[in-house]
This record gives C-alpha cells, structure tokens and sequence, in this order.
C-alpha cells in the first residue's frame, strides 16, 4: 500500500508492464522500471516525473482500456506527477495552491496587475502614467528602477529558493535506496534529454494525441515555449548587466541585443503557448489529468500573458498606453515569479532531476 | 464504398493487412473485413513482439547473421520434419526481404533490449510491440486507400467450383450485405478460441484452456473454407500452447501470463507428483513444450514450486507467487495434500547431486534416483517461504489449415488450386508448422504469405 490511491494505481500498473516490457524501445520510464521489482512512492513519483506524456505507451499498449487489465500508463503517472508536485512543495503549508491551481494562479496574476497599475495611479500623477515617454530611462519614470529591481530580485530569489528546497526532497525521495549526489556527466545527458525533449516523440514519430495517429505538434510548440522563455530570460540578464555595467538604460532600440532577444523569445511565448493549448484542447480524454486541466491552463496562459504583454509594450511603448502596459507586464511576470514554486512550471524541474537520476542510473548500470 | 472490390480480405491482423498493402500497391482496390471491433483489431498480433527472419549479416537491430540454412534447421528441428520443406524454403527466403519490406510500410523495430529472451540474433523486435506494429499498418493501408470496416462479421462465403464469389456480412455494411470480389484473401486466424471446436479433438479437457490471445479467432472463415472444399492441412491437436498463469483470465490474457521459473524448481500436477524432467532443455524450447504437458495431466493444471532464494531470477510476473512459510502451509493454500507435497519435496531434495548452476547453458546440476529425473538446474528447494505459481495450458493459436502453394493460392480436396482464393497467416501456418513452435515464426508465416497472398490476389484480379 502506498500514501494515495494513485501510487497504488500506477503500483499495480508497474506490475503490469514489469511483466511486459513490450514498451522498452519507447522512452525512459520503460528501462528505469525495469531496474526494479519493487516500487516505493519515491519509486513511483520519479517513473511519473520521467514521463514526458506522449502517449506512445497507450496507443501501442495491447491491455490499454477497454482490455480489462485497464492499463493507462500516461492518465495514471500524469496524476501521479501532478500530486507529486504538491508532496515535495516548500513550505508545505503552500502545498494546497496546486490543488486548485488555476483559481489561485488567476488571482495572483489578477491581484499582481492591479497592484502594479494601482501602484503607478497611486505614485505618479495621471500625466505621467499616460504620458508618452522615450529614451533612455522612459520606463524609469513610471517606476525607480531601483524599486523594480529589488521587487523583481525578491520575487525571484524567493521563487529559487522554493524551488531548490522543493527539488531537494524530491532528490531524495528518488535517490533512496542507491543515494548520492549528482554526478557532472549525468547533469549534462540531462541537459542534452531535455534540451531537445528526447522522450517527447512517442518513440520517433511523435506524440499522440486525439487518436492513434501521430499527428501532435507538442514537441515544436514546448520548444517554442521554453526557449522562448530562455530568450526572454537572457534578454533580462543582458539588460540587467546593461544597466550596472554599462549604465545603459532601457529602453534599447529594436537592434540592440535586449530587444532582439525579447523580441524572438516574445515570439515564442506568444506562438508555443497557443499551440500547447490548442493541442491540449483537442488531446483525447482518456489521457488527460481532467483535474489539473486549470493548472495547465493557468501555466499556459501566464506564459501566454507574458509574452503578449511584453510584445505589445515592445509595438506601443512610444504611445499614452505605454503606462498602463508597463503596469501589465510587471504584473504578469511578477506574478509568473511567485507563483512558479506552486504551479506547472515545476514539471520542467521535476523531470529535469527525473533526467538525472535517470542518466545517472544507466550510467550505474554500464559500468557495473 | 464500391459494391465489388477487386480483392476482398477477411482478417484484421498482421498477415490480413500486409495482404491489403501488397494488393493495394500492386493496384488493386481492396476492403478488409475485421470481426472484432476497432481497439481488438489485428486478431493475435496485438500481441506478439517479433518476428524470425533470416539474414546473412548483422544489423543495427540484429547481433549477427541468421542464414537461410539456420533458419530453415531450426524449423526441421522445432517441428521434428512435419513441415511442407518447399513452402517453408520458401518462406525463408522470402523472410530476408520481409526484414526491409516491412519497415517500408512504416513498422519501425527496436534494439532487443532487456528482458529474458536471447532472440538477438534471430528475431527482430516490433519498437511498442505488436499493437504499435499494427497501428503502423493500419495507418499506411488507410493511406494508400484500402477500406476498413470493424465489427464485420462474415457469415457465409459463395465459392462456386474453387472460386469464390461473395461474402456475406451479419450485419449490413452501408446497406450491403454480399461483399462481391474478384479475388479473396483468407486471413482470419485459427480457432483457438472456439472452445466447442477445441473440445472435438481435446474432449471436456478444452474447458480447462486459457486462450492466450483474441477472443475473436473462432475459426469461422477456416471451417466455411473447409466445408467448401478447400484442402485441410495440419494436425487438429497441434498448436502453440504454454503454461500461464492459472489465475490468467480466460481470453487476451497476453504475453504477461507466462512464466519461465519451471527452471528454477519442480513441477507438480494436483496429486503432488511431479511429471516432467523440469531441466530437459533451454529456453525457449521448454517454455513451448510446457502447455502441452499440462493438458495432459488431470484437470489440466499444475504447480511450479521454487523457493526464496530465486525469486529474482526470473521475469516479475503479473500474478505475485503463492507464499507459504513452510511447505505444508504452501500445500494448504494451493488445496494439494500437504503430506503428498512434503514427500515430493524431500525426495526431489535428497536426489539432488551437487553441481555448478547456469541457467543459460546445459548445466550439470542433475538428480540421481528420483523419477523423472530433473537433467539440469537441479537445486534442492528448502529456503522457506515456499513458494508457487499455478498453471494451465494456455493455447496461442492451431494449426489445423487450409493447404495452399508457394503463390499462397489455396489448394482445393482435389489438389487443383483455387482460381481465386488464398490464404496468409495463422489459418495456413500448419503448413509450415506441422508441430512445434520458434519464437517469431507466427509473424514470419503472416508478413511472407500474407505479402504474397496480396500480390497474387491483385494479379489475378488486374487479368
């Protein structure tokens, strides 16, 4: 017996395809079960963290429902991972923001925006927050850069900080009974796994979706996504070191390497978020997480604001509206930055550590 | 939907759709007929995982050759010499371009990976197993327009004179009921599943089979063949049939019901006796002969018996073994006499001759003065808890066919061919396997005569 009804499911599951094998050739988890007979909760937490939900294993699974062996490994495991989300969070007296996650990601996004134009109405007068400002330091004037800088480091610090104590119980949780930290090449197969979604391509010929057929983009739209959030956070960093190094304040001219990397990364945000929606939107039932749907969603739709906001303020930033989008766009990413610990951005971060443990264990058994 | 195809398969799995393929590709239009509904499609294939083609070099899937000469001794060997020799030197050679043929078609093969079987060599291994392989042919069949339609139960067949005319459907499909066609592949399995057939050669026995596979091969379409005037080949009583797990439902249990720890321990039937020389011969070979000698003892089940010290050394099961911590509390649980089993135990025991175990080869860990005598892997089982796993006969497909040419052509009562008729797959694979089984040889009789069944259908239908 295990802590939920999940892990006793994807337990028996486990079982199922222990016996089987047949899925080997498909992805991670497959071989990553085989090393095992046994499963415990940080067993079954790191098979659910490895997959990548492509589908592959259903579609070509013989005892797949309606077979009364009833076996549903990426509806079980996407469960799993989502409540494994909610185990391992810090504190754990925040842990219950992932159960209704889409509500609270709403209103943290909704509150962080209206704090931001509130702010902005409360501390300038009306001419400055629909004044049409330009050249260096324009966005300074609606808010001290200092101001911005500290609000948005905490933000971020904090988000980090969340995040490393939440995957340090995962690690250990999975790292029981071999242990052990982190070696540097099994770090880098990770990189590698994830950096090009290695386990996203049902087994070379894609991802499934609404039926037997391969037909889903997933794998372009996450690419889409993720480095166009690595864009934009590069974009950050540059204009960061811009400032303090260079004193050279924003807003950069489209040319200038802050802005051609916003640009692209906004690009991004914009175009991989409607593709994962739509994907998901149209992905059979049978393999969704129906009760984490308001989390994808609300990591979705974060993203997508995100990088709408940051796009328009790019398009209109010498225009009245400047103020006001400013205002969205701080609020958006301010609250992206808080609510990351506690919603679907920890995926990229579980599976990650799921990478490691995973190149980490092949690379245990090639040498043994 | 057209009323007349130029070639009509009756059928769902592997060799069924690699005729459509073939026919479709050689020009002709082409329906496939499937009885069960859409998620059973593919009859067994569903779940099978590899096929046995011969090659003369290694490959990025395959460890090393496996010549025609190999292939064609190993099936002289499985099936002791009961096999059509030029039919199955046919089919080998055929088998080297099915390697490639295949992957054409859009099955994709995988790297023998882990698990027990040592078919490196041999075998090439369906990437996601048989389902995936079959999605696959679906999908490219769909796509160079053959027809499907599921839940197509056919009910009787109008053959005239060797030459087949029309199907007749249970239920209308788009408001027909006669499927009319120039040329037909048969290509719908055996009849392991048709328990009342079974039992005519197997008596009340059959009641006790668990079938492996499709609850959907009742052998319709073969005994219509037959009753037609089709040429039957094969032996009614032969078949592929292992031990599986008794607790294993009684259809589409799959290949997770199967167990190979006879190695680790003893077999015995429900008096506690054992029956059969446990160590006699490798895998596979031992787990194909294991079915067959669980039919034959009363109430056609039996009991593998290991103890602790094994239970790592071989496949997890789906089923967990019975437990006992002594051997009569294991008796207990499996409702055999406790006194009965200690004796078997203890004699097994006391014939065990020291020796060095290796599953892998023919060890010299034997018995001495127990009969049967266990040839090899013979260890004494005495590290409680004792443990065991019940099992029955668990039959994967007859061999029991209609006789058909080296075009895959049927051969009608008379010896004349069929103008029209062929067959591929499980319903002709008696005449190459007349008895016995190699791991694979299902999916290469399937792909080689169900490919040559369509070409040869769409030729004579282009005419």
């Amino acid at each position: 017996m295990h802590g939920t009804r999940i892990l006793d499911e994807a337990d028996r599951l486990m079982t199922v395809c222990n016996s089987c094998r047949y899925c080997e050739g498909l992805c991670a988890v497959f071989p990553a079960m085989e090393m095992r007979r046994a499963f415990s909760d940080g067993d079954l937490n790191y098979l659910a963290n490895l997959c990548h939900s492509c589908g592959a294993c259903y579609v070509d699974c013989q005892f797949s429902p309606p077979h009364e062996f009833n076996v549903n490994v990426p509806q079980t495991l996407a469960v799993a991972r989502a409540e494994s989300y909610a185990a391992y969070a810090w504190p754990q007296s925040l842990s219950g923001a992932f159960a209704r996650n889409g509500l609270v990601i709403s209103i943290v996004a909704a509150l962080s925006m209206a704090a931001f134009i509130l702010g902005f109405v409360a501390l300038n007068d009306r001419a400055v927050l629909f004044g049409v400002h330009t050249g260096p330091g324009a966005f300074y004037k609606l808010m001290p850069h200092n101001v911005m800088a500290a609000l948005f480091s905490a933000a971020f610090l904090y988000a980090i900080l969340a995040l490393v104590m939440s995957v340090r119980a995962f690690w250990r949780d999975i790292g029981t009974p071999i242990g052990g930290r982190a070696d540097g090449g099994s770090i880098f197969q990770a990189i590698r796994d994830a950096g090009e979604l290695r386990y996203l391509h049902g087994g070379g010929v894609g991802c499934y979706n609404e039926d037997e057929k391969p037909t889903d983009r997933r794998k372009l739209y996450h690419h889409l996504t993720f480095y166009g959030f690595l864009l934009c956070f590069a974009a950050t960093s540059v204009a960061t070191l811009y400032h303090y190094l260079f004193a050279r304040e924003a807003p950069y001219p489209w040319w200038d390497l802050p802005v051609v990397l916003g640009t692209l990364g906004g690009i991004g945000l914009v175009v991989g978020p409607i593709g994962l929606f739509i994907a998901k939107s149209r992905r059979a039932a049978e393999l969704l997480d129906a009760q984490r749907y308001g989390m994808d969603v609300g990591f979705i739709a974060m993203l997508f604001l995100t990088g709408l906001t940051g796009m328009l303020l790019l398009l209109l930033r010498e225009t009245a509206v400047m103020g006001p989008l400013l205002a969205l766009h701080l609020g958006a990413v301010f609250a992206l930055f808080i609510t990351m610990p506690y919603g679907k951005f920890v995926h990229g971060i579980y599976r990650f550590t799921a990478l490691v443990r995973y190149a980490q264990e092949r690379r245990g058994e090639a040498g043994s | 939907m057209s009323s007349k195809y130029d070639v009509l398969v009756i059928g769902g799995g592997n060799a069924a759709l690699c005729a459509a393929i073939s026919a479709r590709r050689g020009g002709a239009s082409v329906l496939v007929l499937e009885g069960a509904p859409k998620f059973y499609r593919g009859g067994n294939t569903r779940h099978t995982r590899n096929m046995r083609c011969a090659h003369d070099a290694a490959t990025e899937i395959l460890t090393g050759p496996y010549t025609e000469e190999e292939f064609w001794e190993d099936l002289l060997r499985v099936t002791g010499g009961k096999t059509d020799e030029v039919l199955a030197r046919h089919m080998i050679r055929e088998s080297k371009d099915i390697l490639n043929w295949i992957v054409e078609q859009g099955v994709r093969w995988q790297p023998s990976l882990g698990g027990t079987l040592s078919l490196g060599r041999t075998n090439s291994f369906f990437l996601g197993g048989g389902r995936a392989m079959l999605n696959a042919l679906y999908l490219t069949a769909e796509r160079l327009g053959v027809d499907v339609e599921y839940d197509a139960e056919v009910t009787d067949l109008v053959i005239e004179d060797g030459m087949f005319l029309a199907a007749r459907l249970k239920r209308p499909i788009r408001g027909e009921t006669e499927i009319r066609a120039t040329s037909l592949v048969a290509a719908a399995g055996g009849f392991e599943a048709n328990i009342e057939w079974l039992k005519q050669y197997w008596g009340e026995a059959a009641d006790n089979f668990l079938i492996r596979g499709t609850p959907y091969n009742r052998g319709s379409i073969l005994k219509m063949l037959l009753d037609k005037g089709v040429q039957e080949v094969g032996d009614p009583t032969q078949c592929h049939a292992v031990a599986i797990d008794a607790r294993a439902p009684k259809f589409d249990g799959g290949i997770i019901t199967r167990h190979d720890s006879v190695v680790f321990g003893i077999v015995v039937n429900k008096h506690s006796q054992r029956f059969y020389d446990e160590g006699e011969d490798l895998w596979p070979k031992r787990y194909a002969i294991w079915g067959r000698l669980v039919a034959a003892q009363p109430d056609q089940i039996a009991y593998i018996i290991f103890d602790s010290t094994v239970v790592t050394s071989f496949m997890p099961t789906l089923f967990p073994p019975i437990a006992g911590q002594t051997v009569a509390e294991l008796a207990g649980k499996l409702e055999l006499d406790p006194a009965a089993l200690e004796k078997t135990i203890t004699e097994f025991n006391a014939a065990v001759r020291p020796g060095t175990f290796d599953h892998t080869i023919l060890d010299d860990c034997r018995t001495e003065g127990v009969t049967p005598q266990k040839t090899h892997w013979a260890r004494r089982i005495e590290t409680p808890p004792y443990l065991a796993y019940p099992v029955r006969p668990g039959i994967t497909f007859t061999y029991l066919g209609t006789r058909v040419n080296k075009e895959s052509r049927m051969l009608m009562a008379d010896g004349r061919p069929s103008a029209n008729m062929f067959a591929a797959g499980e319903i002709m694979a008696g005449n190459v396997l007349g008895k016995g089984y190699a791991a694979g040889m299902g999916m290469t009789i399937g792909s080689v005569f169900g490919r040559i069944a369509g070409r040869e259908a769409a030729k004579h239908a282009r005419n």
